[in-house]
């Protein structure tokens, strides 16, 4: 569970950007990961593993444990921490392995 | 092979925007050599001063003044005429054994930007990847909600995030510490800092005391670590830890339990924070064919380098972090050593001049590594966290246990290399950052030998997962090359 | 280097040295040990560290030089009862596989193979058409006209595999021994001495050379060179992804080996070459071939084109100019015997080969035809 700090919230008003989780509109910073943007709002576990189901978040921020994979615009196993959050993007929490062709 | 091409984009190139990337390209560019500066991600800083250009957090308090020096790298590199690309992935370096029909043997540069690949053809490079968290394998450390305490601090600094709910830190180190003290400045809520640095290692350090208190850090570090002492519950001698889930259930994190004088005690969480320092992230110098030793103070592997950060294999050299641990201080300094040591090499300046502009730079990373024995020393983590319970995952990415390898070690698999072969573990998209250390210690621990005689995974290019489309399309004319450089 | 866990040599007695831990050795191992004959062997490093351990486990009769398909026939009955002869299923799994025809010009060559075989006796492989192809293999691109098949092939994991024979050749009293390469063989009053760089010595009756890439230089102590290429064949895997093709793959007109695996990841090679440093146990990739290698998956797989390459890497391999293996006695000492030049495909071959060289140790003759592989076919 993650939040913002008060000043920065009040500055985001401003910088806001709209996206969406699973369908689901969402807004975060302008300069935002996807995944931070994620845990902005509440998600925590963005996704189930390839290998048994377990659901995973975060873990590195820095792009090298490849636990926070989303699929963004359609385009799976994307690394949620090293995409910048885009106004309109669609996230979507990623189950499982990744389809072909996504 | 193609016909080898004469053709060198650019005399350096330097991989890794932190301190040691940023005055390294700053200062071989300053003294005229082609120098382009690569680095993943959008802004300048890597991980240490991530986000300095743009965070959001102004209040310079909360961040404290060691973070916001990073700020004074950026101008010296601008002015310097280094190119810098920024959202550039390198996922390969390597010496073909060809030479270029002109005696030189160019570097290959296998990258990425803007999702098409190609190679960049140099004449030396200064790898500046810098550290990643030690890995900190608990039960239960796979559940959402358990991040590295440096990864909590990556989005207090890039996005101005802390932890809201019921919030546990655990381990040791300065980052832990640090860390518990911006999250005090910002007004963020800790509940308990669990504090596992051994008992024993107090006994171990003591003797290298007066080292660390000529350092420039000891003073900050103390002060910093009595506020955070004095106003956040900190509970130490702490032996062991798992993280728990709900009843039944494994979507996220809910409790903490740990040990402490063998008595156990739980801790509602939403968010645990686990740090036991940092090692070098040394995938890029190991695909490279750089020779790495296993560091006994500082109990990980770091390639080999000279005291200009030259590796095992020619043209290629490593500053920073990435080389051993130092610190951000020490990095910058290490960066300078190697763009004149690499400058050097190319022929631009002559030994004794390289030894003479040396001489200031080398001071101030003796100063800057003054004390470092002591805090290795001090955090060297448990065994039993560097060597888990069996029902740990060691190998996150493909879900492999402790005991899984220990089983392996049984079965007859030596070393890292056939466990990987033979259990996967190492074979997932983060090609062993996050389970290499731990692999190596438990089969070490198992057959009875040091790390050092087991040795670790050998990796290979791809360092970064590449698109199939990208290898697909990776240029082959020189018009190919440059259309991927000119964007 | 580490030994492992076997007794001291000279409390043992081998009646068979074996020069090389790979699944030529192993198997050779396995099927001696099966006979009761006391087996040691030499690995310079560790049991499956190369090409054994590192291929593409392709399990295939399909396409192979006429005088390797009596053996590989006889193998893939040995594949399919794996479990029974090492205790394991070696992750084993047979879907057959495919060679896709581009052109019309490629199918007509898939008709000419059918031909032969079908004139020599052999009848596992066939030829699909189109719609076929498409039922066996749906993402296959629309240009692709039909396929060379052979049904009963498969594919299984290398490493796994050759421990597996390891460890029942073990089980039924073999003993390995690691970290010291072959540096010298001699032969006096009827036994070989075996000498390795870690300074110890050894010595049997009979030796097999399986020593790979390095065969070479086991067959030029005994005075017969032959002309082995050193290479590098590379590989690279993918991600796992949604499980959506069944056979492994291949192409009529261009290099391409692409299987899925069950856990999902995604293999892809067929022999595109890298460097190989042999002394070095070190490869080096050519990223120029690999992407080759990706640029014939783009075109015959436009569902890839996304995926995600997690890792690359290249064995160090050995390769005879005839591409086929030296299999069988010494031309020039008795009680010697060849493992080695599979040229990039001898994984499948690993269980027959192995006991072929037993029954010819043990028996002094094989029902196989094994001439076309004899060393001689070198001799100056």
């Amino acid at each position: 569970m993650f939040r913002r700090l008060p000043e920065i919230e009040t500055a985001t008003a401003a910088q806001a950007v709209s996206f969406t989780i699973d369908g689901r509109p969402a807004s975060a910073r302008a300069g935002d990961s996807v995944t931070a943007a994620l845990l902005a709002n509440g998600v925590t576990a963005c996704r189930t593993t390839a290998v048994s189901g377990a659901a995973r978040g975060p873990y590195c921020m820095m792009g090298v444990c490849y636990d926070c994979l989303v699929t963004i615009d359609g385009t799976g196993n994307r690394q949620g921490c090293q995409v910048r959050v885009a106004p309109g993007m669609a996230v979507e929490t990623q189950n499982g392995k990744r389809e072909v062709e996504r | 092979m193609s016909t080898p091409n004469p053709r060198f984009d650019f005399d350096i190139a330097v991989v890794g925007s932190g301190p040691a990337g940023l005055a390294a390209a700053a200062l071989a560019a300053s003294k005229g050599a082609s120098v382009v500066l690569l680095d993943e991600q959008a802004e300048p800083g890597g991980q240490i001063y991530r986000a300095v250009t743009e965070t959001p957090v102004r209040d310079r308090k909360v961040l404290g003044p060691d973070y916001w020096h990073g700020a004074e790298l950026l101008g010296p590199l601008r002015d310097s005429g280094a190119v810098h690309w920024p959202g550039t992935i390198v996922w390969s370096v390597a010496r073909p054994r060809e030479d270029a029909g002109d005696g030189h043997r160019p570097i290959q540069i296998g990258l990425s930007r803007n999702g098409l690949a190609a190679m960049l053809t140099v004449r030396h490079v200064i790898l500046a990847t810098g550290a990643l968290e030690r890995p900190f394998p608990i039960p239960g450390w796979t559940l959402p909600g358990v991040l590295g305490a440096g990864a909590a601090q990556v989005l207090l600094k890039t996005s101005g995030l802390v932890p809201s709910g019921a919030t546990v830190m655990a381990g040791s180190g300065p980052l832990l510490w640090l860390l518990a003290w911006q999250y005090l400045q910002a007004g963020a809520r800790i509940d308990a800092i669990l504090d596992t640095t051994p008992k024993e290692n107090w006994r171990a350090a003591l003797p290298l005391l007066p080292g660390f208190l000529r350092s420039p850090y000891w003073a900050k570090g103390m002060k910093l670590m009595l506020e955070v002492r004095r106003k956040l519950t900190v509970i130490g001698n702490v032996t062991a830890l798992r993280a728990e889930g709900a009843i039944g259930g494994d979507s996220a994190l809910k409790s903490v339990v740990y040990t402490r004088n063998g008595t156990e005690h739980r801790l509602p969480a939403d968010t645990l924070l686990l740090h036991h320092g940092v090692i070098p992230n040394l995938n890029l110098a190991n695909a490279t064919g750089c020779a790495q030793r296993w560091d006994e103070q500082q109990r990980c592997w770091r390639p080999t380098t000279d005291d200009w950060g030259a590796t095992s294999v020619e043209g290629v050299s490593l500053a920073g972090d990435g080389a051993g641990i130092g610190g951000a201080r020490a990095a910058e300094e290490a960066g300078r050593l190697a763009a004149l040591d690499a400058l050097h090499r190319l022929g631009r300046i002559g030994r004794e001049q390289r030894d003479q502009l040396a001489t200031p730079f080398r001071a101030a990373l003796d100063r800057a590594l003054t004390g470092r024995a002591f805090l290795d020393t001090l955090y060297t983590p448990a065994e039993a966290f560097r060597a888990p319970a069996d029902d740990t995952i060691v190998c996150r990415c493909e879900e492999i246990t402790a005991g899984a390898v220990r089983e392996a070690v049984r079965l007859g698999c030596s070393g890292p290399n056939q466990a990987k072969s033979f259990l996967r573990c190492g074979m997932g998209p983060c090609q062993g950052r996050l389970c290499g250390p731990t692999v190596t210690e438990v089969i070490a621990a198992e057959r009875g030998v040091s790390p050092a005689e087991v040795g670790y995974y050998r990796l290979r290019p791809p360092v970064k997962p590449i698109t199939l489309a990208e290898l697909a399309a990776l240029p082959k004319t020189d018009a190919d090359i440059d259309a991927v450089f000119k964007h | 280097m580490t030994a492992t866990a076997s007794s001291k040599p000279a409390s043992f007695c081998p009646d068979v040295i074996v020069i090389g831990g790979g699944l030529h050795g192993c198997s050779a191992a396995l099927h001696l040990s099966m006979r009761g004959v006391r087996v040691l062997v030499l690995e310079k490093d560790h049991v499956a560290r190369h090409a054994s351990g590192v291929n593409a486990g392709g399990v295939r009769q399909l396409g192979r030089h006429v005088a390797e398909v009596p053996l590989s026939v006889a193998s893939m009955a040995l594949w399919h009862r794996i479990r029974d002869l090492v205790d394991d299923d070696c992750g084993f799994e047979s879907h057959g596989q495919i060679k896709v025809a581009e052109s019309e010009a490629e199918l007509a060559t898939s008709h000419a193979r059918v031909a032969e075989l079908n004139a020599l006796g052999f009848t596992h492989e066939e030829v699909v058409g189109q719609d076929e192809l498409r039922s066996l293999v749906p993402a296959i691109a629309d240009h692709c006209v039909g396929a060379l098949v052979s049904r009963g092939d498969g594919a299984a994991i290398p490493f796994r595999t050759t421990f597996a024979f390891r460890r029942k050749a073990m089980a039924l009293g073999a003993r390995f021994q690691e970290g010291g390469a072959v540096t010298r063989l001699s032969r006096q009053g009827g036994l070989w001495t075996v000498e390795t760089a870690d300074g110890a010595r050894f010595e049997a009756p009979v030796v097999v050379n399986a020593a790979g890439a390095w065969a070479d230089r086991i067959a030029a102590q005994v005075g017969e060179p032959v002309p082995l290429e050193v290479i590098a064949p590379m590989l690279m895997i993918t991600a796992r992804v949604a499980p959506f093709i069944k056979p492994v793959v291949g192409a009529t007109g261009r290099t391409l080996s692409f299987k899925q695996f069950p856990n999902g990841t995604v293999l892809i090679g067929g022999g595109l070459l890298g460097r190989a440093v042999r002394d070095e146990n070190r490869t080096e990739l050519d990223f120029s071939q690999v992407s080759v290698n990706a640029r014939t998956v783009w075109d015959l797989f436009p569902c890839m084109r996304g995926a995600t390459i997690v890792r690359s890497w290249a064995g160090i391999e050995a390769r005879m100019p005839d591409q086929i293996p030296v299999i069988g006695p010494s031309g020039t000492e008795p009680d010697l015997y060849h493992s080695f030049g599979f040229s990039a495909h001898g994984f499948q071959l690993g269980p027959i080969v192995g006991r072929i060289t037993a029954d010819l140790i043990a028996g002094g003759s094989t029902d196989l035809p094994i001439a076309p592989f004899s060393i001689g076919r070198f001799a100056a």
